[in-house]
């Protein structure tokens, strides 16, 4: 039970939405778009977060589409998990959504709640970040189409108002061949200790990866180095390890000294899964 | 969907076949509206987090955790509840394999494996394995939840063979 009231809202267009966020702000009623709204009503029960108002995007049409576009394939960030991994149009991406919270919850879950969320694996965002996919956001000023790479640092960072639209990726990259563990405490449903995306492309290897520091990513650092073969893969794995972004997560998931151990494994499996292909 | 007076919404639903308006705060989710509006508590809240899966009805079909769905949400869609089921394949293979102990979560396995049936009716014993994932039965009744649903699907693994020589 939410204990708290808010307004809601379900615009069919994106200029609907942009406004009534502007002026619900404006009315000091602290207004959150709401996709899936999983995250938000699971905060709200605990009083974590307050919104006055609440934007459903689901009612607006290109928030909802699912389609190869010529040469580009086109995710609405409305679409739910289950639906994405349902059509597969995208492999790695259909591997990642499947490893996100359980079958049912995927049926309400959606990509661009997952990728713009709080709570800080956001799995889905690693097959997007090594694709080089491109973000469709709308603001005040319109929409306006920007690399992943410029708008998601450790989190989506949007401007107040912001949304996202669509996320789009080249047909190129939807049939690369690919590495995607995800290795929990236990069982098949939770937060991952480790996992690890990857991705291979002109015989350079990308990866990414979630719950090994507090916030998913991809590092051209450790790519650099898993793509010496001048070395051999301990020592690449070894040298990797030396160039996370931040500290290891300690969680109630897995210790941190734990997670390297799973990490360094995790890594050499998607190393050798890449380079025997 | 109109809204109603300054803290309510007036939203309209098809539960179980039948239309049903409904007088909510935007912040209710589907849970307590189904079991305190209408008086459906075949859906039980369990951990009100989408966890457990207790609470798990069909909306349009497809399961869906009825705490994690607000009831505005809903609006004009068809939901389905362990009260519109009435004797269905699920429910008389539940019953037949006694897959439950308290029985708190049945109904939240017997519509996502209803949900199941809509979706891939012949479901493989690997999407069955993943889909009952999404519920838990703290009584560990897991080995005859199985066993009901690979029946469902006509699944024959060693177990159910062997199983069903038995009976």
């Amino acid at each position: 039970m939410i204990p708290f009231d808010f307004e809601y809202f379900h615009p069919s267009t994106v200029q609907m939405a942009v406004d009534l966020f502007q002026n619900l702000q404006r009315q000091g009623k602290r207004p959150m778009y709401y996709a899936g709204g999983t995250e938000i009503i699971t905060f709200a029960r605990v009083n974590s977060i307050q919104p006055g108002a609440v934007i459903d995007l689901k009612s607006i049409p290109e928030c909802n589409v699912l389609a190869m576009q010529k040469d580009i394939l086109v995710i609405g960030a409305c679409v739910t998990l289950s639906a994405l991994s349902e059509a597969d149009p995208f492999p790695l991406l259909s591997a990642a959504a499947q490893g996100v919270a359980d079958q049912t919850s995927r049926n309400k879950i959606t990509l661009g709640g997952n990728i713009s969320g709080k709570i800080h694996y956001r799995e889905a965002v690693l097959p997007l970040l090594l694709a080089n996919s491109r973000m469709v956001i709308a603001g005040t000023q319109g929409i306006r189409v920007t690399s992943i790479h410029k708008v998601f640092n450790q989190q989506m960072r949007l401007t107040s108002g912001e949304f996202l639209v669509q996320v789009l990726i080249d047909r190129d990259d939807v049939s690369l061949p690919f590495a995607y563990f995800k290795k929990r405490e236990i069982g098949h449903v939770g937060y991952p200790l480790v996992t690890v995306a990857a991705l291979r492309k002109n015989d350079e290897m990308r990866t990414a990866f979630s719950g090994v520091c507090a916030f998913p990513f991809r590092s051209a650092a450790i790519e650099q180095v898993l793509n010496d073969s001048s070395l051999p893969i301990t020592a690449r794995i070894e040298r990797a390890t030396g160039k996370l972004p931040a500290s290891l997560l300690d969680n109630v998931e897995g210790s941190a000294a734990y997670r390297e151990f799973v990490l360094k494994q995790t890594m050499a499996d998607a190393v050798h899964r890449l380079e025997r292909r | 969907m109109s809204s109603f007076d300054a803290d309510h919404y007036r939203v309209e639903l098809q539960v179980n076949g039948e239309q049903q308006t409904v007088r909510v705060r935007a912040a209710e989710t589907l849970l307590y509206t189904l079991r305190d509006h209408l008086g459906l508590t075949g859906c039980k809240p369990g951990c009100n987090n989408g966890d457990c899966g207790a609470c798990t009805i069909l909306v349009d079909g497809q399961p869906m955790k009825s705490c994690l769905m607000l009831t505005v949400e809903a609006w004009g869609k068809q939901i389905t509840t362990i009260e519109g089921l009435a004797g269905s394949a699920v429910q008389r293979a539940f019953a037949q394999n006694q897959a439950f102990q308290c029985g708190y979560c049945t109904p939240g396995f017997i519509m996502n494996c209803e949900g199941l049936r809509h979706v891939h009716p012949q479901a493989d014993e690997e999407t069955v394995r993943i889909w009952l994932e999404s519920n838990i039965c703290r009584c560990t009744s897991y080995e005859e939840i199985h066993r009901a649903v690979k029946d469902v699907f006509a699944i024959n693994t060693d177990l159910n063979r062997n199983l069903n020589t038995d009976k």
